[in-house]
């Protein structure tokens, strides 16, 4: 799950990490009473699941109330990369001395988690990874031993952070892996974690991504759900607890697996037909699943036909039979739907399947000859 | 032969009196699987269908003999499983449960690594283990795989496990072992472990490695190959035509920044001079023309 920036600087002071006093706002009116509140020079900022925000514009100074007011109103509604932002984050403003960056994130090759320090923070970070490489110090941690403070002095020096914001550095950057751990993040980033000229380390900027799986034990997370960035169709299958990407195709695709369902949109790709979603019902998949999957395929106006490519493993073959004959009593499905049905009981769930087969249900024996014909019927 | 799994592995379920559990612990069981123990702190002295129940892996150990475990816990309870499994001794930890936290793997995984050399961790998220013919843990469907060789599987996905299994039992070639090692961070058993371990394996004379989009463990499997591996490898990666930055599904598929695409580890792979199938399919009828060649 995606935070954003203000969330993100929540979640980072209930971990004792020092960030701006500032408030969130959805209209012009509430940025410019946010404002008054906070005292100007505040800063207006855009909040989007989105990189480049300063660069489309969408985070600005404001001296006075009037700058504020003209500046949320260019901002509010804007488009950054296909996100139009909604909210804006109205924040006291920084002097700042010195820009720098930090995060920390899993290395998945080297199975451990990565920190990246760099004193060249506030610029794009991939940029500076591959123009000047050593500009980053980077530390690996081993989880079971936790980050010391000699480590993260070690790694400040590294990093050639002045003296000036190494105390300030060593007890932000504690939190940080503090907040990283115990928050169950996937990423934590600050850029830019700023130096004040009167000589304090403050966090400016704020990315957090955190794990949903930990959701059992920060049941609070689920307030992050619902400012997740979706699509209408997205949405509607996130209700129904359903893994869904929607594509611009006219093949609506269910697959059982995450694997399986990615090759299918690569099989429906590759027999010339262009997928309209990825969608996993995944592993203990029933009646219900199916049906609710089925009704999200069938509500995209531009899916033509319907592919059900189902494996058994967990998923047993009849269960995914009775769902979809429960669903085709359930819903008008506007669109032809093509099954293959394999592995755990599918003897069993062709059997059931079998009375119902017709124009509206067809059944194909392997991945190949019904992704053709799933295709072939979107085509017309 | 086969790998990490035979005949003799004695094998206890955690978790085993959930419907979960029990439906997958009695079909392992019916494919002749030694399943040996289920346990739960509260049940001890209990059957499951004739299983008995022991309060702790430790304890099953005792009575059973039993030196690999398989998880189906909730993911709440993965960690501590997984641990004490590990220090009952159990010489194969399976955890098909999916939704374990990332911070709950990376941190087990490195304790084992520290603490537990001679433990194997695979999983979690995966679908298991099965040497056909002679056992299978997990939730693979066992009767979709021939037994007996001469190849090797080795996938990401547990569908496209299943998948690439069947195939090869369609075209009547048989299979020593199948390991899915799951599509999480940071899985317990990687390409690299399971590579090395058919290279080892006289009855395996062929390699199938499926992999998928996101991270970069297939890049790394290819420098493997390259290095180690003198048997033929046949791979296909799911997720060709996968948008980027897109988040498919698996905590591992995702492409971000031109890195981890199917395209790069495809080209990696050929590279190491593995023959690449643009789908599941196309893998099968590659495999098929080298095992005609052995």
């Amino acid at each position: 799950m995606d935070l954003f920036e203000y969330q993100g600087k929540e979640f980072f002071a209930q971990y004792g990490m020092p960030v701006s006093p500032g408030e969130i706002a959805f209209s012009v009116d509430e940025a410019v009473a946010a404002a008054e509140r906070l005292g100007t020079p505040v800063m207006v900022k855009a909040q989007v699941h989105t990189g480049g925000r300063g660069k489309a514009g969408g985070v600005k100074f404001a001296a006075d109330v009037d700058a504020v007011r003209e500046h949320a109103s260019n901002i509010l509604g804007l488009d950054i990369k296909g996100h139009i932002v909604q909210r804006v984050w109205i924040e006291k403003a920084s002097d700042i001395a010195e820009e720098y960056y930090a995060s920390f994130t899993l290395d998945r090759s080297a199975k451990l988690h990565l920190g990246m320090l760099s004193k060249e923070g506030g610029v794009d970070i991939e940029t500076v990874a591959e123009e000047n490489p050593d500009a980053i110090a980077k530390i690996w941690v081993n989880p079971v031993d936790g980050l010391s403070e000699e480590m993260l002095r070690d790694w400040i020096a590294a990093a050639g952070l002045p003296e000036a914001a190494v105390e300030g550095s060593v007890d932000i950057l504690g939190k940080l892996y503090t907040a990283y751990t115990e928050g169950d993040a996937d990423m934590v980033e600050i850029n830019p974690l700023i130096l004040t000229p009167e000589g304090k380390v403050h966090v400016l900027d704020s990315k957090v991504t955190l794990d949903g799986n930990s959701e059992f034990r920060h049941p609070d997370y689920e307030q992050y759900d619902e400012t997740q960035t979706r699509d209408e169709r997205e949405e509607a299958a996130h209700a129904k607890g359903l893994q869904y990407v929607g594509l611009e195709g006219s093949v609506g695709v269910i697959a059982n697996g995450a694997g399986l369902a990615m090759s299918t949109v690569d099989v429906v790709n590759q027999v010339g037909g262009k997928p309209a979603n990825f969608l996993d019902i995944g592993g203990g998949a029933n009646a219900d699943v199916m049906a609710g999957a089925l009704e999200v395929i069938n509500n995209d106006p531009n899916v033509k036909s319907i592919f059900i490519n189902i494996f058994g493993g967990i998923t047993r073959g009849e269960e995914v039979a009775n769902g979809i004959i429960e669903a085709m009593q359930r819903v008008d499905i506007d669109s032809p739907i093509v099954i293959r049905l394999d592995g755990t009981n599918a003897q069993e769930g062709r059997d059931l399947l079998a009375p119902h087969l017709g124009d509206a249900l067809m059944m194909e024996t392997t991945m190949l000859s019904a992704a053709e014909k799933a295709v072939a019927l979107a085509a017309g | 032969m086969s790998i990490f799994l035979d005949e003799t592995t004695k094998v206890v379920y955690q978790g085993l009196t959930g419907s979960t559990g029990r439906y997958y612990g009695n079909l392992n069981k019916e494919y002749g699987t030694q399943v040996v123990a289920g346990t739960h702190p509260k049940k001890a002295g209990t059957d499951v269908d004739g299983t008995p129940i022991y309060a702790s892996v430790a304890e099953a150990k005792e009575a059973t003999g039993c030196n690999a475990s398989c998880v189906f816990v909730p993911p709440v309870a993965v960690k501590g499983a997984v641990m004490e499994a590990a220090e009952a001794g159990m010489e194969l930890v399976v955890v098909i449960t999916e939704g374990v936290p990332m911070h709950d793997e990376a941190w087990f995984y490195n304790k084992l690594k520290a603490d537990f050399p001679d433990t194997r961790l695979l999983g979690p998220n995966c679908p298991g283990i099965i040497s056909p013919g002679k056992a299978n843990i997990g939730i693979t469907a066992g009767h979709i795989a021939k037994a007996g060789g001469p190849v090797g599987v080795v996938s990401r996905s547990g569908t496209l496990t299943y998948q690439a299994v069947y195939e090869l039992k369609e075209k009547d070639i048989g299979v020593t072992t199948s390991v899915g090692i799951g599509g999480d961070p940071v899985p317990g058993t990687n390409f690299i472990d399971c590579l090395a371990a058919f290279e080892a394996d006289p009855a395996t004379e062929a390699i199938m490695m499926i992999g998928e989009i996101g991270g970069s463990a297939e890049e790394e499997a290819a420098e493997f190959i390259k290095a180690n591996v003198t048997k033929p490898v046949v791979s296909y990666v799911a997720g060709v035509t996968a948008p980027p930055g897109k988040k498919m599904g698996h905590a591992g598929a995702i492409v971000s920044g031109g890195k981890g695409t199917a395209k790069a580890k495809m080209e990696a792979l050929e590279d190491a001079g593995v023959k690449v199938g643009l789908n599941p399919t196309e893998a099968g009828d590659l495999m098929a023309g080298i095992v005609a060649t052995l």
